[in-house]
C-alpha cells in the first residue's frame, strides 16, 4: 500500500490528460452553445471550422519556423494563432453572408439550417483536405516536458514519475484565460450584454434596438477565435488530422448538450464531465490499484473498464443519461 | 413528365458512361446507384415522409453488412466449442442486466438499486465474456478467430439483414426519439460511431479490422462462366471476349437483384405514402401537436417509421458488402455512408419516392465522375506549371477532394435555389 505513489500515478495517467482534455472539448463547446445560443441551430460544421483554423495555423507555423522564429521553450504554433483566427473569422463571416442569412430572413426551422450546416461542413471538408492533404500533421515544438517523470522521481524519490507536458499546461493556461475573456465579454461590455439579450429573447432584444446583425457577426468572430485556439491546443496535444476533428464533434456536441445547450458555463462544465468519464472509463487502473490496495487485494486483470477505441460510446452515454433525466442539461439550458 | 425527364437525364449518363469510358465501369455506377437509390429511400421514408432526422445511417448499413457475414459465412466450429456459448451467454446475460436495471428504475423508481443493478452486471458480464473471447479469437486467428455465421444462402442476408438494422433501431428509438430533432440527429451519429466501433473491435464477431473476405455470392464467378464453352461459345456470338463478357455478365447478375428489390421496395413505399398511414404520417411531420390531438399515437409512429426506414439501409448495406464480397469495417466513413445519402434525398426531392431514388442515382453518378473531371480540372489549372513543381504535385494530389466540396455546392446550391428538391413532393 502506497497512497502517495497511487496519488501520482492518478495525477499523471488520469487527472492531468483529462484536465487538457476537458478544457480543449469546453472551448469547442462553448463555440457550439454560443452558435446555439444566438444563431439559434446546431451547427454540424463546427468541428471542419475546428480543422480549418488549425490548418491555417500549421501553415503560418511552418513559415515562421522556416524564417527562423520561434518561441524558445514555447511552440511557435502560438504566434500564428491570431492569424488562424483571422482566417477562419473572414472564412465563417463570409459563409454566414453567403449561406445562413438567407435562411435567417426567411425564419426557417432550425433543422434547416443543420441541413445546411451539413453542406459547409462538407465544403469546409473539401478546402481543408485539398490545401493541407487528409494526414497526420505534426505541428509542436519547442520544450516537450514541463516536468519530465525522470526529473519528478529525481527530485521526490517517489518510483512513480509525474510528467507534464508543456501542451497539457499550456492548453490549461490558455483555456482559463480564454474563458475569463469570454465571461468578462459576456458580462460586463455592452456588446456582450446585448448578446445575451438576443439570446435570452430575440424580440424584446430587436425592440431594444439592438442590431441583430452586430451581434450576429460578433458571435462569428468569438466562435472562430474559440475554434481556433481550441483546435491548436488539440493538435499541439495530440495531433492534427481532419478526420480526428470531424469525430471531435460527437464529445463536443455532448459536452455542450450535458451542460445545457446555450448556457456557457454549461458548456465548460459540459467539457470536463465528458473529458473526465472518458479517460476515467477507458483507463486501465491496475497501476493505481495496486498502489492503492494491500497486496492481498491487487487486481490480476487490467481492470479496464472498455477499451480505448469506445471513447465515444462513453461521451454518448452520458449524453443520453443525461437526456433522459435532465433534457435541458446539468445547468439549465434552453430549447427552441 | 419531369419526372421522365430526369430519369431519362440518368439513363443517359450511364449509358454515356458506358459508351465512352467502358461498360464495365457503366455497370458499376449502376450497381451502386441502385443500392445508393435504396438506402435514400430509407432516408426519405424517415425525414421527407415523417420528419424524422437520423444521420446514424452508415450505422444501419454497416450492420446490414454485419448481416451478411452473420448469414452467409461457414460457422467455425472449433470458435463455438471454445467459447461460443459463453459468448452467447455473457451477451444475453448483458441484456437481461439493462432490462432489470430499466425495470427496476421504472418499477421501485430507486437509483442506488438501478446502478448497482448495472455495475454488479457489468462486472459478471465482463467476468463471463472476457475468457470466451479469448478462447474464439486464438482459433486459427489468420483466417477465422471469429464465431463464422450460419451458412445460408446470401440471399436470406438481406432481410436479416434488414433486421438486424430493425432491431438497433428499436433500441435506439426507444431511448432517443423523444429527444428534439437536434438531439436526436447528434444521438444516431454517436451510436453510428459506436457501431463502428464495435464492429472494428470485436474480432470475434466479424474478426474486425482483419476484415472478412470472399463472401459467398448470389451470381455465377468469371471464372467459372470463362470455363464454361457454351458461355464462352454465346459471348463470341456478341463479338465479345470471354474476359469482358464473363465479368459484364456477373455485374448485370448483380444489377437484376437489386433492381427487383428497388422496385419492391418502391412499390411498397409508393403504396404506403398514398395510404392512409401515409396521410397520417405526413400530418404528424407537418403538425405533431395537431395530429396528437386528434388522437394519433405520434411517438409510436415515429418509433415504426425509425424502424422501418433503418431496416431499409440495412437491406441496403447488406447488398452492397454481397456486392463487394467483403466486409471491411474500417471503410465505413460518416462523410460517404451518412452524409451523401442525405444529399441524394435532398437533392432528389425529400417526401418523394421517386425524388429519392433519382437522387440516389444521380448523385452517386457525380460522386464516381467528379474526380476524372476534377483531375482533368486541376491539369487545366497546372498546366502552366513548371513540371515537378512541389505546387503543381500538391494540386494535382488533392484533385480527389474536389468530391466532397462538389458535394457540399450542390447540396447548398439545392437548398438555396430549389429547397423542395428536383422532384418535389406532390
Amino acid at each position: 500500500m502506497d497512497l502517495l505513489n497511487a496519488i501520482i500515478a492518478l495525477s499523471n495517467f488520469v487527472l492531468i490528460p483529462a484536465v487538457a482534455y476537458g478544457s480543449q472539448l469546453a472551448l469547442g463547446a462553448l463555440g457550439v452553445t454560443l452558435i446555439y445560443g444566438i444563431l439559434r441551430f446546431s451547427n454540424f460544421a463546427h468541428g471542419d471550422t475546428m480543422a480549418f483554423g488549425t490548418m491555417v495555423v500549421i501553415i503560418f507555423t511552418w513559415l515562421f519556423q522556416s524564417w527562423g522564429i520561434s518561441l524558445g521553450p514555447l511552440p511557435t504554433a502560438l504566434l500564428a494563432v491570431p492569424f488562424g483566427i483571422a482566417a477562419t473569422a473572414v472564412l465563417v463571416l463570409g459563409t454566414d453572408r453567403v449561406v445562413y442569412r438567407f435562411y435567417r430572413k426567411q425564419k426557417v426551422k432550425p433543422v434547416i439550417l443543420v441541413m445546411v450546416s451539413l453542406g459547409v461542413m462538407f465544403v469546409y471538408n473539401g478546402i481543408t483536405r485539398i490545401i493541407l492533404g487528409p494526414d497526420d500533421q505534426r505541428f509542436a515544438d519547442g520544450e516537450r516536458f514541463l516536468i519530465s517523470a525522470r526529473d519528478f522521481k529525481a527530485m521526490t524519490g517517489l518510483s512513480e514519475g509525474l510528467a507534464i507536458r508543456t501542451t497539457q499546461a499550456l492548453t490549461v493556461v490558455v483555456a482559463i484565460l480564454v474563458v475569463a475573456l469570454l465571461f468578462w465579454f459576456l458580462n460586463r461590455t455592452r456588446t456582450g450584454k446585448s448578446m445575451r439579450a438576443y439570446s435570452d429573447n430575440e424580440d424584446l432584444a430587436l425592440l431594444s434596438g439592438i442590431n441583430p446583425e452586430k451581434v450576429e457577426r460578433v458571435t462569428w468572430v468569438i466562435v472562430a477565435a474559440l475554434v481556433t485556439i481550441a483546435g491548436v491546443l488539440y493538435g499541439l496535444d495530440k495531433s492534427y488530422k481532419p478526420f480526428t476533428y470531424f469525430q471531435l464533434l460527437l464529445p463536443i456536441f455532448a459536452a455542450a448538450i450535458v451542460g445545457g445547450l446555450g448556457n456557457p458555463l454549461g458548456a465548460i462544465a459540459g467539457g470536463f464531465v465528458i473529458a473526465f468519464s472518458e479517460v476515467g472509463i477507458t483507463y486501465a487502473w491496475k497501476k493505481v490499484l495496486n498502489y492503492a490496495l494491500p497486496d492481498s487485494l491487487a487486481p490480476d486483470g487490467l481492470v479496464q473498464l472498455m477499451s480505448t477505441d469506445y471513447k465515444f460510446a462513453v461521451s454518448f452515454v452520458i449524453l443520453v443519461i443525461v437526456l433522459l433525466f435532465k433534457p435541458t442539461g446539468l445547468f439549465k439550458g434552453k430549447a427552441v | 413528365m419531369r419526372t421522365f425527364g430526369l430519369f431519362a437525364l440518368v439513363a443517359v449518363l450511364i449509358l454515356g458512361t458506358g459508351l465512352l469510358q467502358s461498360w464495365n465501369a457503366a455497370l458499376l455506377i449502376l450497381n451502386m446507384g441502385l443500392v445508393s437509390a435504396v438506402m435514400a429511400l430509407g432516408v426519405n421514408l424517415q425525414w421527407g415522409i415523417a420528419g424524422l432526422f437520423n444521420v446514424g445511417v452508415m450505422g444501419f448499413v454497416a450492420l446490414g453488412g454485419l448481416g451478411v457475414v452473420l448469414t452467409s459465412t461457414a460457422p467455425v466450429s472449433e470458435a463455438w466449442a471454445a467459447g461460443g456459448m459463453r459468448v452467447i451467454g455473457a451477451l444475453l446475460l448483458g441484456a437481461a442486466t439493462v432490462i432489470g436495471a430499466v425495470l427496476v428504475w421504472t418499477r421501485i423508481k430507486n437509483g442506488l438499486l438501478t446502478a448497482a443493478v448495472l455495475v454488479v452486471g457489468f462486472f459478471v458480464y465482463r467476468w463471463l465474456l472476457d475468457p470466451g473471447v479469448e478462447a474464439i479469437e486464438a482459433i486459427n486467428p489468420a483466417l477465422q478467430g471469429n464465431l463464422g455465421g450460419l451458412g445460408l444462402p446470401v440471399l436470406l442476408a438481406w432481410p436479416i439483414g434488414g433486421l438486424l438494422a430493425a432491431g438497433a433501431a428499436w433500441v435506439i428509438g426507444k431511448t432517443a426519439l423523444g429527444l428534439r430533432s437536434d438531439y436526436l440527429a447528434i444521438a444516431t451519429l454517436g451510436i453510428a460511431e459506436i457501431i463502428i466501433a464495435v464492429m472494428k473491435n470485436e474480432d470475434w464477431l466479424a474478426r474486425g479490422v482483419k476484415n472478412v473476405i470472399g463472401l459467398p455470392r448470389p451470381v455465377p464467378y468469371e471464372v467459372d462462366l470463362q470455363n464454361d464453352p457454351s458461355f464462352v461459345e454465346r459471348a463470341a456470338g456478341f463479338g465479345l471476349d470471354p474476359t469482358t463478357a464473363s465479368t459484364l455478365t456477373v455485374k448485370l447478375g448483380y444489377s437484376m437483384l437489386f433492381a427487383v428489390v428497388l422496385i419492391v421496395l418502391l412499390v411498397l413505399a409508393q403504396l404506403a405514402l398514398n395510404s392512409p398511414w401515409g396521410r397520417m404520417m405526413r400530418a404528424i411531420r407537418d403538425n405533431e401537436t395537431a395530429a396528437r390531438a386528434m388522437g394519433k399515437d405520434v411517438t409510436f409512429r415515429h418509433l415504426q417509421v425509425f424502424i422501418l426506414g433503418s431496416a431499409i439501409c440495412g437491406v441496403a448495406g447488406a447488398m452492397m458488402t454481397t456486392l463487394d464480397g467483403q466486409l471491411t469495417p474500417s471503410s465505413y466513413q460518416p462523410l460517404r455512408y451518412t452524409f451523401l445519402i442525405w444529399v441524394m434525398v435532398i437533392v432528389g426531392g425529400s417526401g418523394n419516392n421517386l425524388g429519392a431514388v433519382l437522387g440516389g442515382f444521380l448523385i452517386w453518378f457525380l460522386w464516381v465522375q467528379v474526380e476524372p473531371m476534377g483531375q482533368a480540372l486541376m491539369g487545366l489549372v497546372t498546366s502552366g506549371m513548371a513540371d515537378g513543381s512541389a505546387l503543381k504535385a500538391h494540386l494535382q494530389d488533392s484533385a480527389q477532394h474536389l468530391r466532397l466540396l462538389t458535394m457540399g455546392l450542390i447540396l447548398l446550391l439545392v437548398l438555396r435555389f430549389s429547397p423542395r428538391g428536383l422532384l418535389p413532393e406532390r
